[in-house]
Order: structure tokens, then sequence, then C-alpha cells
């Protein structure tokens, strides 16, 4: 079953991308297709997973669908690997991908490049299994690319907007300096092991390498540049609010759903050399701790709804690289569901507030931004729907006790802070992961405070055309809430009855870890202070928001004054985006320009080699014409001189 | 018999036959000194066909008939140069040249 669920989403890709071209206007078939094909490949999914819920089984499913790489000791397969880490993947995918492909159905409806919207995601979406489902290092290589195309085609998706297609670039760009990075560590791991199956690796992991040895270093550090670079960390995280220009369904599906969390997936799924790693484990916890807070405080003062969103999910990244890098790996991967949850549900939300507020501004022929807070306000009034289950997701992300994000991001809290008795480096980490959950509640409520509330600030004429969306768009939003407030059930904390199920799921992925990983406990009474402190963060950080916010003066985004101070730092990303141009781009263009073109292009490659070359033959052939001259008498000097040479070779 | 002498004699006609094309410029010289070579291999094959059987005679009429149509051909062409250019000097004959 579970290869169909695979096999049906490139069916869609090649379908929709032929009627994209032949069909372009055959809408209702694209979305009959782009979306029954998630649905179906959900159901098969879901089948899969019942299935291996109920069989009794000591170790995963294998696929093998052919043999891919057979040359000499490497033997690659085509195979997909089914087990507890990759079921919980797949549900989050393909039952998150559905309602967005849902969704998209309503927001890209007037589109006229449809069958192409839709065709890019099914592809990525087959792509986003592959990597999940793949049973060795190649081919969830060939996943990691093909979500990574597909991102760079779904930002730039409206690529005759330069910015957006650079924005695409530049994901692109950045994400293959992971690449390299994952790269590398297949090697290294191929030369220690002999073999890329994940199954064989970790067999082999305890005997082949050292623990806290510098090659198993080297490798997981490897790796995790590949996931910076994927999951948009520090230092390559950039890219990720740039993002934001694809069809917002996109930043939903792939920039905070599935593809971006497929870093946090590769060290679960590594978790053995991880956690025979003491130090790489450290420094992505470390990592992960200070782009939590990092992007958080950017978040605290953009405009732009989704980049709010965008420095967000940068932000709820680092907490799941903190969960994972202190050894927490069923933490992390239960923040990464509660998050695919709420996150996705935001953007959808924020993409309702966009379609309609870019509906309103395109029917008065404004020029405004559809996508500025300034220009939002009071919006609850007009789609109480869409405002009720935002104030869901906000309130999950927020941290408040009972819904998912409180039990997600308190136990990689709690985690870290077990962890701290053995090192004081994760008490530091805790710090910064608790700071950052202040931050997260104060800048959601900001967001929902400045679009919801207050008076409205879209302009008198065009007030008069806001309204709630669709169904077809506020139908997945409603699931995606009940997602968001009940996920957290998934995992809840050892004090509570029915604890650690989704825990218990994934003990045979990490049990292997397990010997290598200091033992972390927490006494029942600190864990219940622990969650007492989170919920005061929580609040804290809402009614901060509520006290210090006033959305009643706010004006709108063309009258508003231009920032100052610290403000205008926040809201420039703290000018990375600059000092990354200053630093790398414009020297590397400037090499390419000058050196690379100019010198080795054009005077060596150009110059010596090609023009070398036609000036060589240019030579042979005029020293060849000299020898006809026309005359009879020299070739017949020349001949003589052949027949004896030819007579004396001959004699001799 | 008289093998020696009659290969010694072919290869002074050869000889000559190669000094004449290389040295003289008249076209109908030439000419005349490639029919000298032609010549001297004739006699070489027959002087050698006494000995090895008739093969060699067999083909000194081969190489009479092409020697025949050769100067028909060349005479031809000679004749038609000579008409249009008004010399036989091979030194001014150099349209081909690169």
């Amino acid at each position: 079953m579970i290869w169909l669920a695979v096999l049906l989403p490139f069916l869609g890709f090649l379908v929709n991308g032929w009627l994209s071209f032949f069909r372009p206007d055959a809408k209702r078939a694209v979305s009959v297709i782009g979306v029954g094909v998630l649905v179906a490949s959900f159901i098969s999914a879901l089948a899969g997973v019942v299935g291996l819920a109920g069989a009794v089984h000591d170790a995963p499913y294998i696929v093998h669908m052919w043999s891919w790489m057979p040359v000499g000791e490497l033997q690659v397969d085509l195979a997909f690997q089914v087990d507890e880490l990759s079921a919980v993947m797949l549900m989050v995918v393909t039952g998150v991908g559905a309602l967005i492909h849902v969704f998209s159905v309503g927001y890209m409806r007037e589109d006229r490049s449809y069958p192409r919207y839709f065709a890019y995601l099914n592809l990525f979406v087959f792509f986003m299994l592959v990597l999940i489902l793949g049973a060795n290092f190649p081919v969830l290589f060939i996943g990691w690319e093909g979500v990574g195309l597909c991102s760079y085609l779904l930002i730039g998706f409206w690529f005759d907007d330069e910015a957006k297609a650079t924005a695409g670039k530049k994901a692109f760009i950045m994400n293959r300096i992971g690449d390299f990075g994952l790269l590398l560590a297949m090697f290294m791991i191929f030369r220690a092991v002999g073999s890329l199956d994940f199954l064989e690796v970790f067999d082999a992991a305890p005997a082949a390498f050292v623990t806290n040895g510098p090659e198993i270093t080297l490798i997981t550090l490897l790796l995790f540049l590949g996931c910076i670079g994927k999951s948009a960390q520090i230092p390559l995280y950039t890219w990720l609010p740039d993002a934001m220009a694809g069809p917002t369904p996109v930043s939903a599906l792939i920039h905070a759903a599935t593809m971006v969390t497929a870093g946090v997936y590769l060290i679960a799924r590594t978790n053995i050399l991880f956690a025979m790693a003491p130090v790489s484990g450290a420094v992505v916890a470390l990592v992960g701790a200070v782009t939590a807070l990092f992007a958080a405080t950017i978040a605290l003062k953009q405009w732009d709804i989704k980049k709010v969103l965008a420095y967000s999910t940068v932000s709820q990244l680092g907490f799941m690289f903190v969960a994972v890098g202190v050894g927490a790996y069923a933490a992390g991967i239960f923040h990464l569901v509660t998050h695919a949850f709420f996150k996705a549900l935001l953007f959808l939300g924020a993409g309702s507030v966009i379609h309609v507020m870019h509906h309103a501004y395109h029917h008065t022929h404004s020029g405004e931004d559809a996508q500025d807070m300034r220009n939002m306000g009071g919006l609850r009034k007009f789609m109480p729907w869409t405002a009720a289950v935002m104030w869901v997701a906000t309130l999950a992300i927020a941290g408040v006790p009972g819904l998912s994000g409180f039990f997600s991001k308190d136990q990689i809290l709690a985690e870290a802070f077990a962890r701290g008795q053995g090192a004081f480096l994760f008490y530091v980490i805790w710090a910064l992961g608790a700071v950052a959950a202040l931050l997260t509640a104060f800048y959601m409520t900001r967001l929902m405070l400045y679009t919801f509330h207050g008076p409205n600030r879209t302009g008198e004429a065009e007030a008069k055309q806001l309204h709630e969306a669709p169904w077809v768009m506020t139908g997945p939003l409603v699931v995606l809430a009940a997602g968001s407030a009940l996920g957290g059930f998934l995992n809840l904390p050892h004090v509570l009855p029915g604890a650690g199920w989704l825990e218990h799921w994934l003990k045979p992925v990490t049990e292997g870890s397990v010997p290598y990983l200091s033992e972390a406990h927490l006494s029942a009474g600190l864990e219940w202070r622990l969650m007492g402190l989170a919920t005061l963060i929580a609040a804290a950080g809402m009614i901060a928001a509520w006290y210090f916010l006033k959305p009643d003066r706010l004006g709108a985004a063309k009258a508003a004054p231009a920032e100052a101070g610290v403000q205008r730092v926040l809201l420039n990303n703290y000018y990375v985006d600059e000092l990354y141009n200053t630093l790398i781009v414009r020297p590397t263009d400037w090499v390419s320009r000058k050196v690379l073109w100019r010198i080795i292009d054009m005077g060596a490659i150009d110059g010596a080699v090609v023009h070398g070359a036609a000036k060589v033959s240019r030579l042979l052939g005029w020293i060849g014409t000299r020898f006809q001259t026309g005359n009879l008498g020299t070739y017949v000097v020349l001949f003589v001189i052949g027949v004896l040479f030819v007579l004396s070779a001959v004699a001799g | 018999m008289l093998l020696g002498p009659a290969l010694g004699v072919s290869a002074i006609l050869f000889s000559i036959g190669v000094l004449g094309v290389l040295i003289r410029r008249n076209a109908i010289i030439i000419f005349m000194c490639v029919e000298l070579m032609l010549n001297a291999v004739n006699l070489s094959f027959v002087a050698l066909a006494q000995q090895l059987g008739t093969d060699g005679q067999v083909f000194v009429f081969f190489v009479m008939t092409v020697a025949a149509a050769e100067a028909a051909v060349g005479f031809a062409i000679i004749i038609a140069i000579y008409r249009h250019k008004e010399t036989l000097d091979l030194q001014n004959l150099n349209l081909l040249r690169g």
C-alpha cells in the first residue's frame, strides 16, 4: 500500500503537468485530480500505518522496488522503509498536505497558471514522501533535492515578478550549501561503514565509530549542515522569510509544515549517530536555541503578516533542534507534528486574510499592500471563522495549557532543563528557549491584535468588499484547528495519565541511541513547576502584548512613520541580508565578474584553449598550403622523395 | 641468360625518365619521360618473365594498353593547354597554388 501513497502524487503531477500545457482552463479536472490523489494517498498511507501498528514486528518493513546502483561494494536499492518514525511523518505530510490542497482550490481559483500550481504541489508531495520513506541515504537525498526543487519552483511561481524569481533562486542556492554537507556526510559514512542503508549503518555504527570520536563528530556536523540549510537555522535562515514570495498555501505546506522540518526528521532518523557524538548534539541544541530566540526577536517587529509567520517558523524549528540536539528525539518529532498543525493553520488563516484583502484592494484598484498588518485591523467582524480558528492556533503556539503547542514546547524545555545537571550549557539553552517562548506569545498576540482587532484600517470603499473566505478554504482551517487543539494528547507529560504515547510509539526507532545518552530524569515536582513556569511565560507574553500594543492608535501603512532605533534594526532582520550581501554575495559577484569571467573564462579558457586550438589548426593548415605551389616540379620532387623513402624503408 | 644486363638497361632507362621528369619543363618532354619509365618497367617484366613464367609478359600488355590510353588523353590535354595558354612551360601552369 505504501508505494501507492508515493506513486499517486507523482501521477497527479504528470496529469496536471500535461493539462497545464494542453488544457490550461480545465480547472475543475485539475482540482479533482490534484486534491483526489492527495486524499487517496492519505487513505493508502493510513491503511499502511494501521497495518504497521497492528502487526507484531521486530524490524522495520523494507519495501524493495529495484536495485538502483549496484557498483562494486556500493549496493543502493530503491527501497522504502516503513517504521514508526516514517509513519508519523507520512501522516503529517499526506494529512496536512491534503488539507492544504483543498484550501488551494479556493486560494488559487483565479490564477491563470492553476494546473501548473497543482502539478508542482503534487510533485512536492511525491518528493517529500520519497524523503521520509527512503530506506537509505541516496533515496532520502533524491527526496531532499526534489523538495528543494519544488520549493524553488513554487517560491518563484509568479516568476514574472523579478523579486519573487530571485527569492526562489536564493532559497535554492542557500540550500545547496547545506546539501554539500549532507553529501560529504554520506561519503564519510560509506567510507566508514561500507553501506548507505539506514538499517545497516545504524547496526554497524556502534562498532564502526568511536563514541565522541572526531570521525562521528565530523559526520554528524556535516549532516547538521544539511539540516541548517533545509530547516533554515542560523546562519542559513535568510531564505525562509524571502520564500514568502510564493503562494500562501505553499508557505503553509512547504515552508512551515513539511519540507523545512526535514532537517529535524533527518536528525531523528540518524539519532544513533548524533547520540554517539555528544559534541554535535550540543552544537545542534545551541544553534537551535539561538535561532529560536534570534528569529523570535525579528518577528516582534515585522509588519508583513507572512513575514511574522516565517520568522516564527524559523524560531519553532529552532525549538525542534533543541529537542533533537539534547537527545529528546520523540519530543522533537512531537513538536514537529503539533507545529505542522498550528503553523499550517496560521499560514492558511493568513492566506484567507490575504485572499480577502487582495480582493478588496483589487476591487477598488488600490495599490495598497494586502499583506501589511497596518492595513488590516478589525477583521474579526468580517471573517469570524478565520479569526476564531487563528486564535486557536495562536493560543496553541503561545503555549496555553491544554493546547498542543503547550505540551510539545514544554516537553522540549523540560528535556533541556533535565540535562542541565550534566552540563551547564543546557541550562543556558533552556533559558534561551524560555525567553523565545515568551517572545512567541508576544508576537503572535500582536499579529492577532493588529489583524483581527481594533478599528479597520483597510479603507472605506475596501471595507465593503471584506467578507469571510469560501468554505473550501475555511473547512481545512477548522480541521487543522481541531488538530492544533488536540494534538497535545499525542504525547502528554510524564506526570499526567496516559503519558508519552508518541514517545512509546517511536521507541523502536530511538532505542538504539539510548545507551549513549546521559540519563535525564526530572522529579514530578520539578516537572509540575516547569509546566507552571511555561504557563506563566505564555500568559506573560500575551498579557504584555495586550497591555503594550494599542491597535487603536495604529495608522494605515501609507501613513505610518518610519521606524527608528532598535525597531528599525528588528524590522530589517538585524541587517543580516545586507551583511551577507556585503561579505559574501558582492565579493563572490566581483570575483566571478572580474576574475572568473574576465581573466579565467575570457582570458584562459576562451583565449588560450578555444582560440588557441583554432590558431594551431590554422597554422597547420597554412603550413600545408605552402606545399601546394601549383608547380608540377615541386609535386614530382616530393613524390620521388616519398618513393625513395618508402623504398628505403622496405629495403631496410 | 641476359637477365643482369637487361635489368641494368631497365634501371638506366628508368632513371633517365625520372631525371627527365624532374628537370625538364616542357610538358611534352615530361610526357615522353613518363613513357620512358613505363617502357623501362616493361623491359624488366619481359626479362624476368624469361625465368619466372609468362605472368610478366601478360602485364606488359596491360602496361602498353594503359600507356596508349594515357597518351591519347594526355596529348589531348596538352593540346588544350597549349591552345589556352600558348605555352607548354610548366613553370607558367600553377593555377592550383594554395
